[in-house]
């Protein structure tokens, strides 16, 4: 798929896009989908015939911040959508990640990409995944149709929740072409606790403590000694961080509460403001693990059950989502990180290194198929991507 | 409204039917005397009823497997129920179909305080996962009105809202993962514990289709810790203009509600006249703002929610000062619909969402319906996300009022489409708004969605007659309108 002689096809308008995917149904014809190309190291696909990327639908169909609804074409950049709803007080609360770094890719994400991937940061154990702030679209199916569903209001369950289904289906059933999506206010202020030198089973408590009491805590990650002690943190420990968010009066009584509740587990310190932004940003992109060139894997697993995962696994690992999200460097074999991962109730995809997706199995994996082949019955879109281990 | 044409030849089964059901769930699973059936003829959309072929009531997912790969093998139709508490007519039952009742999985099976989660049956009422939590601090956010006796079940299949849900999401936000049977029988387990599960996102796409794709046997949902303390304001204003704005300005300042309900004069005035919840009654709008999270943080923007109402010329403002006070503001609103009762034999409870923006002249356009009409309507509405409930007034035993209710509701709901909005924003399709789909989604639009039907049901058995206004034969729907030579666009420029 990184064949660069197979030609990248850029269509300005729905109907170009819809016609480029009719065609290629009518011609048996297969066809990669990207927006920035950002993401196409994860996973693999059979062979395309031609790669389309939805880069030049990138207009701005309509902001209203007082509705906390925006309308973009899917091409739009990711970078863009922040710099025009930051101008307004607002953000993408979900907080996704670029990964360009992780992944060492050239380009710019995109919005179609962002909810192609479901990708979400470390806001997501209080915001929700990229899923839950996706109100509405218009895609071409597999079929060479434009079609849409959802709308462009914050509520509305009028026939199917596609949206689910779009989000993190990596351009398998339809190309996005325009999406609508939840802006909501950005915090005003920020401040981070940080504890040092916990082991994993301990800094689990501590994010377990912090996220069961009243704190409202908007970010929870653990970076074990390795993780801390590389690039950019260069830390001397084991650092476990947990963010508060809001309006600063209530960020500061949270902080206080915060403080105390966690003073048995040792020393805390503080990040503020900037350093804060930093850090989560740095947690948001996974930097430690950027540049290694060991099989880079993603866990999801039950958040208190996150550190055992990594235990069960050699190799070096970093805690987000207050344990939730896993990200583990590995050279044990596929089938024993799925195993060990299912095993406590959670699933892992590879970064780096193959196959990215789980297999498809029983009913639920026949359930699978039947939904790619309701959009997309001649297989056009993406052959065999998220179908890696069949 | 009009239900597909029931099949005789099925009624005639009816015997057998009920014979082969209760070998399944034997004991008392089994109802089919026309006088037991009668309390499943309808539910929370009681205009509609109609008497089920039978009902059964299974105890274990075996036993809905089992019920579901029968009535598969042997054409009959189902429909699904929990509480029956449905606005939309979601459990409305077929004359030729069979109801599945879901009460007796009514358990609480586990409450795993770490992980924040719980998992529990879908019989179980959304109140009983808070009361299960609460004494650990903890509570399940999404509260429909309904939520003494609607159930987790009905919730998932409604993706069921609440006040609260602008800040805290509707149920599709607060679940991890379920336990679900397909009409073939297969059960098949979408999420877990995990925030996010392998493949296609199933659960979001289950949660809200109205039991047309399969039965949840099993529910795990996300708890929350309860806020340290939560506050409310009662604000009036003299025009709904006003309180419109004052809204906008809340969220401009980028105050994230926990609540924020309007209520227009005829409501404020039947709430009051129910409750005497000390309402002011000759205001034009009334708000009800509720914050919550730590008190430092409640006592900071209630002073600038206040701020905001008066500088929009609000004439009635009330801070509370007292838990008790605070849920006397919130009596008046969660009384809304039986005060509304009290004034007018039947209503019908409209769910449509408009951009906020637009509520004055969507206001103004119901109030000339209502006179065309010639019937009264109050209004209640979850301003701060755009939900509006018109509520309808009628009388059943007039002749044509029923009709008239109908045609009315279809026109407001045709008004919300037209400014940018959506039919339903939280009670779901159902057999309501099914013939209103249209004017949402073209044909394309609904044919994707009936395909995803036909990935999970392709015999099109499960709750037939809901959602969509026509029902496609899956292999219609599956063929693949793309043939080698003939291109879609063939007059577009090509690269």
């Amino acid at each position: 798929m990184l064949d660069e002689a197979i030609r990248t096809l850029r269509p300005t308008t729905p109907q170009e896009l819809c016609a480029l995917v009719a065609e290629a149904g009518a011609g048996a014809r297969h066809i990669e989908v990207i927006g920035g190309g950002t993401k196409r190291a994860i996973g693999s696909m059979d062979r395309v015939d031609q790669v389309v990327s939805t880069q030049r639908l990138d207009r701005i169909v309509d902001y209203s911040p007082d509705e906390l609804v925006l309308t973009v074409q899917s091409g739009v950049r990711l970078a863009d959508i922040e710099r025009l709803t930051a101008a307004r007080g607002q953000m993408l609360a979900f907080e996704p990640p670029n990964w360009t770094r992780l992944l060492a890719s050239r380009g710019e994400p995109t919005i179609g990409g962002v909810l192609g991937a479901n990708l979400s940061g470390p806001r997501r154990i209080r915001a929700g995944a990229a899923r839950d702030h996706f109100l509405g679209f218009e895609a071409v199916s597999g079929r060479g149709e434009i079609f849409k569903a959802g709308g462009k209001v914050v509520k509305n369950v009028t026939g199917y929740d596609l949206m689910k289904l779009m989000a993190g289906s990596w351009g398998t059933l339809a190309i996005l072409t325009e999406v609508t999506l939840k802006g909501l206010p950005a915090p005003r202020t920020e401040l981070t606790l940080l504890l040092f030198g916990l082991p994993d089973v301990r800094a689990s408590e501590v994010m377990t403590t912090a996220m069961n009491g009243p704190f409202d805590v908007s970010g929870a990650a653990h970076l074990p000694s390795y993780a801390a002690r590389a690039r950019p943190l260069k830390a001397e420990m084991a650092v476990t961080a947990l963010r508060l968010e809001g309006f600063e009066a209530s960020v500061a009584a949270r902080a206080e509460a915060l403080f105390a509740a966690l003073r048995p587990f040792g020393r805390i310190d503080q990040l503020d403001g900037d350093h804060s932004r930093e850090f989560w940003g740095q947690i948001r992109e996974v930097d430690a693990f950027a540049g290694d060139p060991r099989p880079l894997w993603r866990l999801s697993l039950p958040p208190s059950a996150g550190w055992k995962g990594p235990h069960g696994l050699p190799g070096d690992a970093l805690y987000d989502w207050a344990g939730g999200q896993a990200w583990l460097l590995s050279e044990e074999p596929v089938a024993k990180v799925r195993a060990v991962t299912a095993a406590l109730g959670g699933h892992a995809l590879c970064l780096r290194g193959q196959p990215a997706f789980g297999p498809r199995e029983g009913a639920l994996g026949a359930l699978q198929g039947r939904v790619k082949a309701a959009f997309d019955p001649l297989g056009v879109l993406n052959p065999g991507r998220m179908e890696d281990a069949l | 409204m009009k239900m597909p044409a029931p099949d005789d030849a099925l009624i005639a089964r009816k015997g057998e039917i009920v014979r082969a059901l209760s070998r399944i769930v034997p004991g008392e699973g089994v109802v089919s005397e026309a006088a037991d059936l009668t309390p499943f003829e309808s539910d929370g959309l009681s205009a509609y009823r109609q008497r089920p072929l039978a009902v059964v009531l299974p105890e274990t997912t075996a036993q809905v497997a089992e019920v579901l790969r029968w009535c598969q093998a042997n054409g009959v139709k189902v429909v699904p129920r929990g509480a029956g508490t449905s606005l939309s007519g979601g459990a409305l039952p077929l004359a030729d179909g069979v109801v599945v009742g879901l009460s007796k999985f009514n358990r609480v099976l586990e409450v795993d305080y770490a992980n924040r989660c719980a998992v529990v049956q879908p019989g179980v009422t959304n109140l009983a996962i808070t009361e299960a939590v609460q004494a650990a601090g903890f509570y399940y956010a999404p509260d429909p009105s309904s939520q003494i006796a609607c159930t987790i079940g009905g919730n998932v299949a409604e993706n069921s809202g609440g006040v609260h849900c602008l800040k805290y999401g509707l149920t599709t936000n607060n679940l991890l993962g379920c336990e679900l049977v397909l009409m073939s029988g297969e059960i098949v387990r979408l999420g877990g514990k995990a925030m996010d599960a392998d493949g296609y996102d199933l659960l979001g796409l289950v949660t809200g289709s109205e039991g047309l794709l399969g039965i949840v046997t099993e529910v795990t949902v996300r708890i929350l810790p309860k806020p340290q303390t939560a506050q409310a304001l009662l604000l009036g204003f003299p025009t709904v203009e006003a309180a419109g704005a004052c809204v906008g300005d809340i969220i401009s300042a980028g105050v994230i509600t926990a609540g924020l309900e309007m209520m227009d004069n005829p409501a404020i005035r039947a709430a009051e006249a129910f409750v005497g919840a000390g309402y002011p009654v000759d205001a034009a709008a009334l708000l009800i703002v509720e914050l919550d999270g730590p008190e430092a943080e409640c006592a900071e923007l209630a002073g600038h929610v206040r701020a905001l109402a008066t500088q929009r010329g609000a004439d009635f403002v009330r801070v509370s000062a007292s838990e008790a006070e605070r849920l006397a503001f919130w009596a008046g609103r969660k009384a809304a619909f039986p005060a509304v009762g009290r004034i007018a034999p039947d209503y019908f409870c409209m769910d449509g969402t408009i951009p906020r923006g637009k509520l004055p002249q969507v206001l103004a356009r119901i109030t000339e319906l209502s006179a065309e009409h010639g019937l009264g309507v109050a209004n209640v509405f979850h301003a701060g996300d755009g939900n509006l409930h018109p509520l309808i007034l009628y009388d059943a035993d007039n002749e044509g009022e029923l009709e008239r209710a109908e045609a009315f509701g279809a026109d407001i709901l045709r008004l919300c489409v037209a400014v940018g909005g959506v039919l339903t924003g939280e009670h779901g399709v159902g057999v309501e708004k099914r013939d209103l789909m249209g004017e949402m989604f073209d044909a394309t639009d609904l044919a994707c969605q009936q395909r995803v039907k036909c990935a999970f049901d392709p015999g099109l058995l499960l709750n037939p007659g809901k959602v969509f206004p026509v029902l496609h034969r899956c292999a219609e729907l599956g063929r693949v309108h793309v043939h080698r030579g003939k291109l879609a666009f063939p007059e577009l420029p090509r690269f």
